[in-house]
């Protein structure tokens, strides 16, 4: 018997997954991965709770968070182009110094 | 049946977000997270919003996920190497890491403790009219108007912004 | 078992079948029609008329040793032309191709013409061609060399400029019918104006047809948009070291691709199933023959016209069928509010 548990336990696994990619990864790409695996999680919590509740602002907001990542995804990735210009690594360890 | 589809496409996400954030090659990484999301959709779908199952495909999967490959393909990002234990620090450089390691699976004990303790919550029988495309655009364009006009502009400066921070120094 | 069962898969197999003679059938005609066009014969010695001629060649193909270069990532090429070909089969899934038929009789209930009947199907469409870019960008990728690469990315980069332009010209349709579903578009064509002018929506929506036609050919990667695939440029572009079967599964992917855009165009614009002279559950007829002209009209452009050079390909969707199909849609809006 599918009960609305079970989709935000699965949320959980899945945000957990992407804060474990945030902590992890020494690569800002799977970084900017992981920071969307966590959103998708979210994504996963709203969409299974508004189907729970029956109202539509659950896929309301999703629709405005995937519109969010979407330009969060491309100034991130903008960013991490003009940061490996600069260093030719794309290791955060190599960021850590404020001035150049 | 229901719980078979959930609990396959489930372990279909849960397995491809490990992997993505388990092993090194950066393309492999890209392309298990639109397998992902691909599952994420058909839960979508198990959910009665197909709506938001097929914007998750255009839009995460078919556009986010093209742009984070061109970025991996154009910066031929390099297979991340083991790290080299650093002996003059503790646990060889590695404790910061693990630790994170340890504060996840913190949260995701904290979080399904937290949620059995939620009780029994079936899903309602039927389905409202909420899953319609009309439905949703019309919430969409009366109660949220305010939103949805904001978010284009933050899409425009979003635009303006790659553009802007990815040039190259003329 | 169930009737209804038994007989919406054996509809499944029968349109599985109908895409691959289809491509087999656009190998001839390409040949054929450029031939005509060129003023030479095409091929006329296998079978009659060289009709068998894409057996032959489906023949050679198989016969050739599958190469692979050896620094190419092995997983990814081999994943390569699997994704182009299963993205261009997966689209014509929810694309309808005729109207209800009971078989003569044989059926309780009217079956569908059409292997899915979804709700979304313009979205599905579109989000599954998104999905068909990633077999070429891989593929560029995957085989390790500076031709590959170039023409992946050129291709891939070409794709998603003109799918803003596919989808903005959907839009307008959109508005026009009140549905996303395509069996309702198409439905919503029925009838004629003044007895004798079908109501297509190519009428009202002639600059629509215009750039979903432009958006569609430069989608497909046909002349005259092909340049990342160019023989005289790239050496052939993103194909460059398949071989074999993986080169013709890149090229059935490309002959399905057109298939299915001309059936969306038809679906869309010209009526689908509707025309005079035939009843309703024969419409089928109509809608083939309509997605054969369109696909003529393919053939045609790529041996009549020349190629479009990269930066004017990409300048002419963004700054002419990009606005062209924002004002098409600002009008459409107009017109649907004012004449209701």
């Amino acid at each position: 018997m599918l009960t609305l548990n079970h989709y935000l336990v699965l949320s959980a696994v899945l945000f957990s997954i992407g804060t474990a990619g945030v902590f992890l990864r020494r690569n800002l790409i799977t970084l900017l991965l992981s920071i969307e695996i966590m959103l998708n999680a979210v994504n996963l919590t709203f969409v299974a709770v508004g189907r729970y509740l029956g109202t539509v602002d659950g896929q309301i907001i999703v629709f405005f968070v995937m519109t969010v990542a979407a330009a969060e995804a491309a100034v991130g990735l903008a960013i991490v182009i003009a940061l490996f210009r600069h260093r030719e690594t794309l290791n955060p360890d190599a960021f850590t110094s404020l001035r150049w | 049946m229901d719980l078979i589809v959930f609990y396959a496409l489930g372990t279909l996400t849960v397995l491809a977000s490990l992997l993505v954030v388990g092993q090194r090659n950066p393309m492999y990484s890209v392309l298990l997270l639109i397998a992902s999301f691909l599952a994420l959709a058909a839960l979508y779908v198990q959910l009665d919003a197909p709506f938001m199952a097929v914007t998750q495909i255009i839009i995460y999967a078919g556009a986010i996920m093209v742009l984070f490959l061109f970025v991996v393909m154009l910066l031929n990002v390099p297979r991340e190497e083991p790290d080299v234990p650093d002996p003059s620090r503790l646990f060889g450089g590695a404790g910061p890491r693990r630790l994170g390691v340890v504060l996840a699976l913190a949260l995701v004990a904290e979080l399904v403790w937290a949620l059995r303790r939620l009780g029994r919550t079936p899903f309602g029988g039927e389905i409202p009219e909420i899953s319609s495309v009309r439905a949703i655009g019309r919430t969409l364009f009366t109660e949220h108007a305010f939103a949805f006009e904001v978010t284009s502009i933050l899409i425009l400066v979003a635009l303006v912004g790659a553009i802007v921070l990815a040039r190259k120094e003329a | 078992m169930d009737v209804a069962l038994i007989a919406h898969a054996s509809l499944i197999l029968v349109v599985f079948t109908c895409l691959l003679l289809a491509a087999a059938v656009m190998v001839y005609m390409e040949r054929k029609v450029a031939a005509a066009i060129q003023q030479r014969y095409g091929p006329y010695l296998v079978g009659p008329r060289g009709m068998l001629q894409p057996f032959a060649d489906v023949l050679k193909l198989m016969f050739k040793e599958e190469l692979r270069p050896k620094a190419a990532d092995a997983l990814l090429f081999s994943l390569a032309p699997i994704l182009s070909a299963a993205a261009a089969f997966a689209a014509f899934a929810v694309v309808p191709f005729g109207a209800e038929t009971t078989l003569f009789g044989l059926l309780d209930e009217p079956l569908p013409l059409g292997v899915a009947d979804v709700n979304v199907a313009l979205l599905v469409i579109f989000a599954i061609t998104s999905m068909g870019i990633y077999g070429i960008v891989l593929a560029g990728w995957s085989s390790n060399s500076k031709y590959s690469l170039l023409g992946g990315l050129r291709s891939a980069a070409q794709m998603i400029s003109y799918e803003l332009s596919y989808g903005l010209a959907i839009a307008a349709v959109i508005m026009m019918a009140g549905s996303l579903s395509l069996r309702e578009v198409v439905d919503a064509q029925a009838g004629y104006w003044l007895g004798f002018i079908p109501r297509w929506y190519v009428v009202p929506q002639f600059v629509g047809f215009f750039i979903f036609m432009c958006a569609g050919v430069a989608e497909t990667n046909r002349a005259p948009f092909d340049f990342p695939e160019a023989e005289q440029e790239l050496v052939a572009g993103y194909h460059t070291e398949y071989s074999s079967m993986s080169f013709a599964m890149f090229f059935l992917a490309e002959y399905i691709n057109m298939v299915t855009v001309s059936a969306v165009a038809t679906n869309l614009y010209l009526g689908g199933w509707h025309g005079p002279f035939l009843p309703v559950w024969l419409g089928w007829i109509w809608f083939l023959v309509k997605v054969f002209a369109l696909l003529f009209f393919y053939v045609w452009m790529r041996w009549t016209l020349p190629r479009y050079r990269y930066d004017q390909l990409m300048a002419f969707g963004w700054k002419f069928l990009l606005p062209l199909s924002v004002v098409n849609l600002i009008a459409t809006a107009a017109g649907v509010l004012y004449w209701g």
